[in-house]
């Protein structure tokens, strides 16, 4: 024996340790993302493939840099937790299939530099990172990131193959119209704009799909396997089921409302549900650890209000979409809840005075 | 972790964890008694309250049972001799605390023969007076053999005196790898039953509520095989769940009632005691025995042979281990060494540490058992919000405390924190969270004794400029009144001399009239 192992380090109870980590976390929420991506990748061809590679690559490689900059004695451990690949998938998740290359390197730019080291790394940011950077890139670059191919399997035009899809990433050449589609809530929203009832409007619109085929963001519209994914983290206990019911409650109520009353104004609740970012909002992006609230019942506000935001933004708003937005808003309203709503302590009442004691006891 | 676990997490009734309880194959293996050991090592300092102080002196032989230090003050619990021999020292030894520090102890060397003081035993306890039960329990020396080691004889006659009427008896046994309060109730089921009868009649509780968890069915049979006969014992079976044995927590599932914060469970009617008390407090007063030894669970993945092993108090834990077994490879793999239980055990420093009245286990544990690893930082899940027994927010608090804001830090609960470790236990970034609220409120207590140090401090300082300014005062007072007494004087010497100067003149006058 050395004298290192005779004289022990003072570390307090426990010694034991349930075995759950960070990366272990991660790990289990990108296997949770994987069937929805791989799912994205028939869907749209080479050039999601290359667009979801290039993202969490950049978003590595700024997370990197910044440790380097910041002078972090921890870079490998840091890196190794798995957070900045998660970033970069779940933003690459959010982008059109068919985005080029530098929508990636700026993306994973905004998020992990702007939207997390400036707040000081994991855990102390205030928004989610790829929220973020999807919200900056939308507002910065309106036109290619509204720029949705249909599914392949749905389009009449050959699938691009590797080297051609390798063209169409790299060198931003503008997507053939026969390719283009309108999303749902795009197409509702022109329509309206224009004057033109929703039940005319929809007659040859896009239709809804569960399994993705729409036109829409790569990773965010086969809400079957979103579903799957989340179902996923649930059972393993990575999120608990608050947020992500109170998420789409938020929307489907005011929604079924608003339909009955006004359905020429207002689309259905399944039209919500399966459109734009609501899916993978409510599973992934609203049960983000770091910028949601830490009791059951701040999620659920916290959940409600992402929903109530969206439907808003959707049914008003300037923006067809407006799932980002509203997390962002929520994120914000985040230390507010936490605030207000702490659990009981035992033998204290919400006010945290002790308990009266019986008399008759 | 089963299906009603994961049903249960989804309704949100999800206090504490599940930790894999580790309690098989210690538990299943028969009691082994560990022969005397050459010498004991006997800190004065073994329960809760004031240190014993010795009444023996160095030479002097001891028999058996022998009182050799006495309780000081209100709380506190005398020692008495593990077995007949001579005292060879009083002096400092390693303590059972992580810090390594010493503190004073006697030192007995035996001498082999083990011979017992008489023991005034009580054929019919039901027919003393439950306030003699409590002296004689105060007497025996006996302390709650949970681990917190809290003067028995305190809580019975305070429970007497605030007519309790529910006795509630921990079975629990919560800490994984422990297991000797299994063994216990699997064995001397009888005689923990009637101790429990004994605590009946001296508490004047009209049930007793034995709470086993449900990972020990060997042991809830022989207490209901045992409790059989007496109405008031109820033996009830409860969920295995981390920490179930602490007394908020058992209280409130065998009874539905809630401790108020800062209050005892006395003011809800209710005393809570441990089986092995329960075992302790009839050797008392049966026997007349005082609390001399107990059970201890060896175990770890580096102990050779884990078990159960009854020892005198005073054995070094490198004896016990020794008996037990000894370790794997003579050690090697040893990552750390604990007294009591994992989640709420201390590491102690090296082996020489003697086994204490409240000591429950020695644990050597591998690496992998302990799985020290550098902390991530909070990423905020929530998990320690979710396993919190007490309902605290263990992320905050050691934000707060992270930057020395402890005021904060008790606004936010700390004050209600048990230090269960269940926090810890489940934090995915491994976080030492008890660490820090252990730092915490160390240090506020070391501010609270300033405070009062100061406050004394302040109040001589503040007496002394009092004197000092009567003092002046009564000087001042003084050379007033002298001053005064002088003027007084001298007017009346001047008031005197014009009067005899008037008299004289007068007289002249009259003299001058009548002239």
């Amino acid at each position: 024996m050395t004298p290192a192992t005779l004289t022990a380090q003072t570390v307090a109870s426990p010694h034991a340790h349930g075995g759950n980590s960070v990366s272990r976390t991660m790990f289990r929420v990108q296997l949770a993302l994987l069937p929805a991506t791989l799912y994205g990748f028939w869907l749209y061809g080479w050039p999601a493939f290359f667009l979801w590679a290039l993202t969490i690559l950049s978003c590595v490689a700024f997370e990197v840099l910044s440790l380097k900059l910041m002078g972090t004695p921890r870079v490998k451990a840091t890196l190794f937790d798995g957070s900045a690949v998660l970033t970069g998938w779940l933003l690459a998740m959010t982008l059109p299939p068919w985005a080029p290359w530098w929508v990636a390197v700026v993306g994973g730019f905004i998020a992990i530099v702007i939207g997390k080291q400036v707040f000081g790394g994991l855990g102390q940011n205030v928004f989610n990172p790829a929220m973020v950077a999807r919200v900056a890139l939308l507002v910065s670059f309106p036109l290619p990131l509204t720029l949705w191919v249909a599914p392949l399997p749905m389009s009449t035009l050959p699938t691009p193959d590797f080297v051609s899809s390798l063209r169409i990433f790299l060198t931003s050449l503008p997507v053939p119209d026969a390719m283009t589609s309108a999303t749902l809530l795009g197409h509702a929203k022109t329509e309206l704009a224009r004057g033109i009832d929703l039940a005319t409007a929809l007659h040859a619109g896009p239709d809804l799909s569960w399994i993705g085929m729409r036109a829409g963001s790569f990773g965010e519209s086969a809400a079957v396997l979103i579903l799957c994914g989340g179902l996923y983290l649930l059972i393993t206990r990575v999120i608990t089921w608050h947020a992500p019911l109170a998420v789409l409650a938020g929307v489907a109520i005011p929604a079924a409302i608003a339909h009955a009353v006004d359905p020429g104004r207002f689309l259905s609740a399944e039209a919500h549900l399966l459109s734009g970012a609501l899916m993978l909002g409510a599973f992934f992006i609203a049960t983000d650890y770091v910028t949601s609230p830490n009791t059951t019942t701040g999620q659920i506000i916290f959940g409600l209000g992402i929903g109530l935001l969206t439907w808003v933004i959707r049914s008003f708003g300037g923006y067809p979409e407006g799932v980002a937005f509203a997390v962002l808003l929520m994120n914000a309203m985040t230390p507010v809840i936490d605030r207000f709503c702490k659990p009981r302590i035992l033998g204290r009442d919400r006010k945290g005075k002790p308990l009266d004691i019986p008399e008759n006891a | 972790m089963g299906f009603m676990n994961l049903f249960k997490h989804f309704l949100g009734d999800d206090w504490g964890v599940h930790p894999d309880d580790r309690k098989r194959p210690a538990a299943d293996r028969p009691l082994r008694t560990m022969p005397v050991p050459e010498k004991l090592y006997l800190p004065l300092q073994q329960h809760l309250g004031g240190p014993a102080r010795p009444v023996v002196l160095v030479g002097q032989q001891v028999k058996k049972g022998e009182l050799i230090a006495e309780a000081q003050g209100m709380i506190s619990a005398p020692i008495h001799a593990p077995t007949s021999g001579t005292i060879v020292a009083v002096t400092d030894i390693t303590a059972p605390h992580p810090s390594g520090l010493t503190l004073p102890a006697i030192i007995l060397a035996a001498d082999g023969r083990d011979e017992w003081i008489d023991c005034q035993g009580c054929a019919d306890p039901f027919a003393l007076d439950p306030a003699e039960i409590g002296k004689r329990v105060a007497a025996a020396g006996v302390v709650g053999l949970g681990g917190a080691a809290f003067p028995s004889a305190v809580k019975l006659t305070g429970a007497a005196r605030s007519k309790v009427k529910t006795l509630v008896i921990n079975g629990g046994e919560c800490e994984p790898y422990l297991s000797c309060d299994d063994r216990q109730m699997r064995e001397r089921a009888a005689d923990i039953v009637d101790g429990i009868r004994i605590m009946l009649h001296a508490t004047g509780a009209r049930e007793a509520l034995v709470g086993i968890e449900d990972n020990k069915p060997e042991a809830i049979a022989a207490m209901q095989a045992a409790a059989a006969g007496e109405a008031e014992v109820h033996i009830r079976p409860i969920p295995a769940r981390y920490p179930m044995g602490s007394e908020k927590q058992l209280v409130q599932v065998l009874t539905g009632k809630e401790v108020a914060a800062e209050s005892r469970t006395f003011d809800i009617g209710i005393l809570v005691h441990n089986v092995g008390t329960a075992l302790a407090v009839r050797a008392a007063i049966r026997d007349g025995r005082p609390l001399i030894s107990r059970v201890v669970t060896v175990n770890g993945n580096c102990a050779n042979d884990p078990g159960n092993i009854e020892v005198l108090v005073g054995t070094l834990a490198e004896e016990v281990i020794a008996f037990a077994g000894g370790l794997k490879g003579d050690g090697i793999g040893l990552a750390r060494r604990v007294m009591g239980g994992p989640m709420m055990g201390m590491q102690i420093p090296h082996w020489r540490v003697p086994v204490v009245k409240g000591t429950s286990g020695i644990l050597a544990f591998d690496a992998q058992e302990v799985a020290a690893q550098e902390p991530d930082p909070c990423i905020r899940c929530g998990s320690c919000v979710k396993a919190c027994p007490m309902g605290l927010l263990p992320l905050e608090m050691s934000a707060r405390i992270r930057n020395s804001a402890y005021d904060e830090a008790v606004g936010i609960g700390l004050k209600d924190c048990i230090a269960c470790g269940c926090c810890a236990y489940v934090c995915p970034s491994k976080i030492p969270l008890v660490q820090y609220f252990v730092h915490a409120k160390g240090e506020l207590a070391a501010q609270d004794r300033n405070k009062l140090r100061n406050d004394a401090t302040k109040k001589l300082a503040q007496q002394r400029q009092e004197r000092l300014d009567r003092e002046a005062r009564e000087k001042a007072e003084a050379a007033a009144k002298r001053k005064a007494e002088r003027e007084a004087a001298a007017a009346a010497k001047a008031a005197a001399e014009a009067a005899a100067k008037q008299a004289s003149e007068t007289a002249g006058a009259t003299e001058g009239e009548s002239a």
